[in-house]
């Protein structure tokens, strides 16, 4: 059984979406062990004693995250169908780099298609999510973690 | 799109690996980043009864310096092998090929063994490998073996390696002084596979003479070619127009493109002596600068 099947089937996790099913779209983005990956090339079954977050696992008691809310602000979701796998791969990228510039952004999110907007307010929405952790300075000292986080 | 149904094992050693490599043989498939290998499972156009799920062996996962060569554990995921020091330092045509690989996700699961063994005629590190004096090294029921690049790939999706064998680890050359490499794709879209990637080391005296001469190619053939004829042309002549120019000649002998969803073959054939002239002036400007 694939990963992304077994997140939404088995456990009712509904947010990781199925897009193309050829491993292209990355709607089905999730993060394990802190990276982002396709959760539609992966087999469940690799994943017994490791870490998955899902879309689901990122607002806290229904609060949102920094990054979450930028998407909102940033008029970065039409659909939605591609939200969620964009949202992963944005905080895996920013966990890895928070400071991430727009070229890198550009390079994180490569792997996520969006067929409504034309990714540009994505772009804007993860920029935001970058200046804002970075005003946060004191916050930064604590780790990266709290960049994308409250 | 859903896989056959198969059965899975994840031996935690390389010993209870190749026992169940043995075991099965041409029943099992090994399972590294699985972003070849899981597609075909879904198209179906695979349809192994047991897979060997690698991850769990601890220890084939590095990027070192060994002497003059480079070694790099067969699991090692392109991201990793892109984040390293020692490529980003001294290895920049292995930092060209993993950075264009597919896309961040791809490039976080899938591995430099997975890629060579997938061997897919378009993909990125069979050139790089071959331009590089790579040797693969393999672990069977039998022992252990090391084979050249040059033997390695044998067909379209085929090597060398036995189906009880798994790779262990990828071996290349490090540079030289006076060594610069390059790694360039044509690409219809961001992280697709190539529709022609050239690989060039070159080795350059003080008065730009070409020593060393390395060309792998992909895209060109059912699969990788090292163009050991327009090696020979460049090799030991200064690196003027006319020698890139006849290299390129002698390289379009040694290629046979086919004709698929990416390109017609003319098309192929004409962009592998483009990108090989650009690729032998970025490695010539590298060596140069003093990298490469």
């Amino acid at each position: 059984m694939l990963l992304v099947h077994f997140l939404r089937d088995m456990l009712q996790l509904t947010g990781t979406h199925i897009g193309c099913v050829v491993g292209r779209c990355g709607a089905c983005t999730v993060l394990w062990n802190g990276r982002p990956v396709k959760s539609c090339m992966v087999l469940a079954i690799q994943t017994h004693g490791s870490e998955v977050t899902t879309i689901e696992g990122l607002s806290q008691n229904d609060r949102l995250l920094p990054l979450q809310e930028a998407f909102l602000e940033s008029d970065a979701i039409e659909c939605g169908y591609c939200t969620p796998g964009m949202v992963m791969a944005a905080y895996g990228l920013l966990l890895k780099n928070p400071s991430a510039g727009e070229a890198e952004i550009k390079r994180a999110i490569s792997g996520n298609l969006c067929r409504c907007t034309g990714y540009v307010n994505i772009v804007k929405a993860i920029q935001s999510a970058v200046a804002s952790g970075n005003r946060q300075e004191a916050r930064r000292l604590c780790g990266v973690q709290d960049i994308v986080s409250e | 799109m859903y896989p056959n149904k198969f059965d899975y094992h994840r031996p935690a050693s390389l010993s209870e690996a190749t026992e169940l490599m043995a075991r099965y043989g041409q029943d099992a498939r090994p399972l590294a980043g699985g972003q070849s290998l899981i597609p075909l499972m879904k198209l179906r156009l695979a349809n192994p009864a047991v897979i060997v799920d690698l991850n769990g062996i601890p220890g084939l996962s590095y990027v070192r310096q060994q002497e003059d060569r480079l070694v790099i554990g067969a699991l090692t995921c392109h991201s990793d092998v892109e984040d390293s020091e020692i490529v980003r330092n001294r290895h920049q045509m292995i930092g060209d090929a993993v950075r264009n690989i597919g896309d961040a996700q791809v490039r976080n699961l899938g591995t430099v063994g997975g890629s060579l063994v997938h061997c897919d005629p378009s993909g990125d590190w069979g050139p790089v490998l071959l331009a590089l004096g790579g040797e693969v090294r393999c672990l069977g029921p039998a022992g252990e073996r090391i084979i050249r690049g040059t033997d390695f790939f044998t067909d379209t999706y085929e090597t060398a390696r036995d189906p009880t064998e798994i790779v262990t680890e990828v071996r290349l050359r490090s540079p030289q002084p006076g060594a610069g490499g390059a790694y360039l794709k044509l690409e219809r879209r961001s992280g697709d596979f190539a529709v022609v990637g050239v690989a060039v080391c070159l080795v350059l005296d003080a008065n730009d003479v070409c020593r060393e001469a390395a060309i792998g190619l992909g895209g060109v053939a059912p699969t990788y070619v090292k163009a050991t004829s327009a090696e020979s042309v460049l090799r030991g002549m200064p690196l003027s127009d006319a020698a890139i120019a006849e290299a390129a000649r002698c390289l379009d002998a040694e290629i046979d493109p086919y004709s698929d969803i990416r390109a017609p073959a003319e098309y192929k054939r004409a962009m592998a002596k483009v990108f090989f002239q650009k690729a032998v002036e970025l490695a010539r400007r590298r060596a140069t600068v003093g990298d490469s």
